[in-house]
């Protein structure tokens, strides 16, 4: 009894290692293969348009009531200690460095990543992946490496949407609503907001872009070895990516946070 | 007799507790089109796809031209690879890609051709295999026939040496069959390719190839000319043939 429970524990172990490793040399080939010539521009602008132009709605959506939340939260918080005139410093300070980058990958995770597992999970489950292998076109290079181009360009660019609309948010909350006077609300804004901060939203929006857009398409990719063929195969490993992809925000939200704040 | 081009000696395939091929043994001849039957499930595909290498064997060995293809430097094994063309059962066509995109992708993929070359290729292969004025149109506009002629046409695009047909004329009328399987006969004439095809059209797959082989439990258990399968006093051959339980 005890025998098995260790042999099932170390086999567990195995393939989770196994895992790791597959997806990591996944991500290095997609990422070397973006170097490799022809050029995929049209696929990056075609990938560009359905991972970006296609989210700006919902990132717009999305931005603002997270704003209007926090403008709410905020000056209900601030105005026990006398402080509501920090509103805008609070309210941009958290969007810029914290919540825009790790609000905008979830939603694009949950928009176009599991778009993009289940498309290249049917592509597996339909023969398509292994007949681009019989025309000696390297799937990971044609599937995945002009996703990575396309998201590491559309996520900080959708995190800096999200961050301006959110701050317009908490201000409809913090002035429009709430009364606080709107240039204080808009100087404390610009000068609670460092370069420093941008930078470290930019640098989470670019790792989140690359994390979730791997585990999307490595999902996808490998259907067939974690959830079997089929439709059920499908839309388990779209499950799975969604959910894998949004752990993965929060845990290298975090190793950001620790190495550069 | 010659040396053949692809040569499985004793190879084996499991999949998990699924034993598909015990040992097989075939050999396929140059310029010559060898028909694979036996019933559904048999690992006719799965040997299809160990020549295009999809699929590792297990134990056994490949050979080309006499020489295992375990032993070939990555560069010829490139190189034969590059003469190798697929068509799959299910056809494997680009939900996402219009008709045209479709066919042309190997050419464009492998950047040998300029534009207006690639465009002259494709459109002559739709034009030889009756697909005129469906280039816009997406797999899923197109019947069940339409997109098997599509596969075809992607598989000969790049003028193969080689080409491994699987079931190319499953769910054609019996019209589209006869044409399929005259077309690929007049091609290999013309182009005389080597082609293995993996059918269930019988007898007439006969009228189309060289070579046959019955594949059984997982191993070859007939393989010969036409004439052949007339002279066979096999009993599994004959049953087969006649649609008897094997």
């Amino acid at each position: 009894m005890l025998n098995k429970l260790i042999e099932k524990f170390g086999e567990k172990t195995i393939n989770l290692l196994k895992s790791f490793g597959r997806i990591i040399l996944f991500c290095f080939s997609g990422v070397t293969n973006i170097f490799t010539l022809p050029f995929q521009f049209a696929k990056i602008i075609e990938h560009m348009w359905f991972i970006g132009t296609k989210s700006i709605f919902v990132i717009i959506l999305t931005g603002l009531f997270t704003g209007m939340v926090l403008g709410l939260q905020g000056y209900y918080s601030l105005v026990k200690v006398g402080s509501e005139a920090a509103l805008g410093a609070a309210v941009s300070l958290t969007l810029i460095s914290e919540l825009g980058p790790v609000f905008t990958a979830i939603m694009v995770t949950a928009r176009a990543g599991s778009s993009m597992a289940a498309e290249i999970g049917v592509m597996r489950i339909s023969e398509q992946i292994d007949a681009l292998k019989t025309m000696h076109i390297n799937p990971v290079r044609f599937l995945f490496s002009p996703r990575i181009i396309a998201a590491a360009i559309s996520f900080p660019l959708l995190t800096a949407l999200f961050d301006v609309v959110g701050i317009f948010g908490g201000f409809i909350s913090g002035s429009m609503m709430l009364g606080i006077n709107k240039h204080v609300y808009m100087d404390t804004v610009i000068q609670s907001v460092k370069i420093h901060d941008i930078n470290v939203g930019f640098y989470k929006a670019f790792a989140f872009a690359l994390v979730t857009t791997t585990i999307c398409c490595y999902r996808g990719y490998y259907t067939h070895l974690y959830s079997g063929f089929g439709a059920r195969g499908v839309s388990l490993s779209t499950t799975n990516a969604v959910v894998h992809s949004c752990i993965a925000i929060f845990i290298f939200d975090y190793i950001i946070t620790f190495f550069w704040v | 007799m010659a040396i053949p081009l692809i040569q499985f000696i004793n190879v084996s395939k499991n999949f998990g507790e699924s034993h598909v091929l015990k040992g097989l043994n075939l050999s396929i001849y140059k310029g010559e089109i060898t028909a694979v039957i036996g019933k559904s499930g048999t690992g006719k595909s799965v040997l299809l796809k160990h020549i295009i290498g999809l699929v590792q064997q297990d134990s056994g060995q490949i050979l080309i031209e006499g020489q295992p293809l375990s032993q070939l430097s990555p560069k010829k094994i490139k190189l034969f690879y590059q003469k190798l063309s697929y068509m799959f059962q299910d056809n494997a066509l680009f939900d996402f890609m219009n008709i045209y995109d479709n066919i042309a992708l190997p050419l464009v993929e492998n950047s040998r051709f300029p534009k207006d070359q690639v465009n002259k290729k494709v459109l002559k292969r739709m034009d030889q295999l009756g697909l005129i004025d469906i280039e816009k149109k997406f797999p899923s506009q197109l019947s069940g026939g339409m997109r098997k002629r599509v596969a075809l046409a992607r598989a000969l695009v790049m003028d193969p040496e080689i080409v491994l047909f699987d079931e190319p004329t499953t769910g054609l009328d019996p019209i589209r069959k006869k044409k399929v399987h005259s077309m690929i006969q007049e091609y290999q004439k013309k182009f005389e390719f080597t082609a293995v095809i993996v059918s269930h059209d019988i007898p007439e797959i006969f009228n189309v190839v060289q070579r046959i082989a019955l594949l059984d439990d997982g191993i070859i258990k007939f393989e010969g000319t036409k004439k052949d399968i007339l002279d066979s006093q096999s009993k599994i051959l004959n049953d087969f043939i006649a649609g008897k339980d094997i």
